[in-house]
């Protein structure tokens, strides 16, 4: 496991993507620890009457030449909303790096991608570490309408990005399983690495599994600390209960009872 | 030099600042952040006799000021914790608890004799108050007889200190620490949660899976203090207060109470290096007040 730790960051930029979503950058003065694609930050919340405990927040990337961190957020809660508050210059205490990861070495040379919605967080990093790793990354995307894709043409410099609507307004109408390079290519890839809402991460596991495709998911159970002493975050694997923020967030579909 | 040591009828602690059972693990998992040798105590997981799944997710609903939980002991077995989990505990220069649970009488005994012939261990937490599994748990620890019963039955089989945690959810808690201290308790340690609920109007359901759990964190502190205080009046025995504790202050404010020692719980999940701060502000505060010993804290408080 990566050495964790807790610091202070200073909000080094924080840019309004759509009504609902930022993307926080968050500058260390140190140069930042090892951090693995898909891990997470519990990041503390101004303490409110409605806010208590730290949020787990996917990093959406790393930038060691700067020092800085990317955290792209969904603000749909107290909590959220409040780190959507935040200005430059101010100051965020994080834990982290936390979790597993997604594997890249088992990722294989043409991996798929996945997002759906805040799911696309980690896929940013986790396809540049790929990219360096010597694989091709592909990806595929999924939202409600045109405006739920996001960061599009940043993604489009790590590899092919293909899209899905559920209005049609653009890309394939429907959802992520619809999509012709999971219905009719998804054995020409090497792997399924998925983050996104449940139902999403379980019809794409269903596939996998019918393809023999290697699969990985990223849950986002509640959680409160974030290191797995809580026990609050569980998920039913084969081995029982397991911690999503130490034994996960990622896990290999294999795992799970789905 | 203040002196920060603290004894608690035998159990000798270098500071008064302990971790509360379920929110510190087995401690380990705490190395990244601070040097766990320096706490005077950890009490790890509630340990039972077999192994539990403990409860369904969700089991966690934030709360104002807050939490509720209702993990439910998963943990995995007195048999488990000695053979797998014990030997990672051996290099901490600080003493380390086993919190003990079980549904029945004859489970916490096993349980307790099984932790007495760890060298390393000395002393158990006796839970008797836990608010979220179905049988046993709370239900000893919220009636004198029963709670006086299994206290006595495990003083029988346990020869070191035997700390009886109690639960704040009873009409009398200093009745209850008056049982158990004559059933043979070297300390108590109060309170576990507070039974409450959470619900998501939204959706007209229970935010978690067994619709009522723990409730912890800074809101129940003023509760806590007042148990703390009612108990310290009560026993003749070292009480050990937490409940909501968050920083120094509230810690001096629960010695100041009747607490010879604390605990602190939820706040780890908040700030992983909240145990080390409380011990430096409470030498802070000593050094400010010019008191020599935290021992002169402990049911200080001017009425």
């Amino acid at each position: 496991m990566l050495k964790r730790f807790t610091t202070d960051f200073t909000v080094a930029g924080i840019e309004n993507i759509d009504a609902d979503y930022i993307l926080l950058k968050l500058q260390h003065p140190d140069k930042l620890p090892e951090i693995n694609a898909g891990q997470f930050a519990e990041v503390r919340i101004p303490d409110t009457a409605k806010t208590f405990l730290r949020r787990p927040i996917s990093i959406e990337d790393v930038d060691y030449e700067n020092n800085t961190i990317s955290l792209l957020i969904k603000m749909i809660g107290n909590g959220t909303r409040l780190l959507g508050s935040l200005r430059r210059g101010d100051s965020v205490n994080l834990v982290y790096p936390l979790g597993n990861g997604f594997s890249i070495e088992k990722a294989g040379s043409r991996p798929l991608l996945i997002g759906g919605g805040v799911g696309i967080a980690p896929m940013m990093y986790l396809g540049r570490k790929l990219l360096e790793n010597g694989a091709q990354p592909e990806f595929l995307f999924g939202a409600r309408n045109a405006g739920g894709l996001l960061l599009l043409s940043e993604f489009e410099k790590l590899g092919r990005v293909n899209v899905t609507t559920e209005d049609g307004s653009v890309g394939t109408r429907g959802f992520v399983t619809n999509h012709k390079v999971l219905t009719d290519s998804i054995s020409s890839y090497t792997s399924l690495l998925v983050c996104g809402p449940t139902p999403m991460m379980k019809a794409v596991a269903a596939l996998a599994k019918a393809a023999g495709v290697s699969c990985e998911v990223s849950l986002e159970n509640k959680m409160a600390c974030g290191i797995g002493v809580c026990l609050c975050c569980v998920t039913d694997t084969t081995e029982g209960h397991k911690c999503v923020c130490s034994d996960g967030p990622v896990f290999d579909i294999k795992q799970l009872k789905w | 030099m203040v002196d920060l040591s603290v004894n608690l009828n035998g159990l000798k602690l270098k500071n008064p600042v302990m971790t509360a059972s379920g929110t510190f693990g087995y401690g380990y998992e705490y190395d990244d952040f601070i040097d766990v040798s320096s706490l005077g105590g950890i009490i790890v997981k509630g340990t039972t006799l077999k192994p539990r799944e403990g409860n369904p997710y969700p089991r966690l609903a934030e709360t104002p000021q807050g939490m509720i939980n209702a993990v439910g002991l998963q943990n995995k077995g007195v048999d488990y914790f000695c053979k797998n989990i014990n030997p990672k505990l051996l290099k901490y220069q600080t003493n380390v608890l086993v919190n003990v649970s079980g549904s029945s009488v004859e489970d916490y005994m096993a349980t307790a004799e099984r932790i007495n012939e760890l060298d390393n261990i000395p002393a158990i937490e006796l839970n008797i108050s836990c608010p979220n599994v179905k049988e046993g748990g709370m239900a000893f620890g919220t009636d004198c007889t029963s709670a006086a019963n299994v206290v006595a039955a495990v003083r029988k089989v346990y020869k070191k200190h035997l700390m009886v945690k109690l639960s704040p959810n009873v009409t009398n808690i200093a009745e209850i620490a008056k049982a158990v201290e004559a059933a043979g308790a070297d300390s108590v340690s109060l309170i576990n949660t507070l039974l409450g609920m959470a619900i998501d109007a939204e959706r007209r359901r229970p935010l978690i899976s067994t619709v009522t759990g723990g409730l912890s964190g800074a809101a129940v502190k003023p509760i806590a203090l007042r148990m703390v205080w009612q108990v310290h009046k009560a026993v003749g025995i070292p009480v050990v207060g937490l409940g909501g504790i968050m920083c120094a202050t509230d810690a001096i404010e629960f010695m100041l109470a009747g607490a010879s020692a604390v605990q602190i719980g939820t706040a780890n999940f908040i700030d992983p290096t909240v145990t080390v701060k409380v011990v430096d502000g409470i030498k802070d505060y000593l050094e400010r007040h010019n008191i020599g010993s935290v021992n002169e804290l402990v049911g200080g408080l001017l009425e």
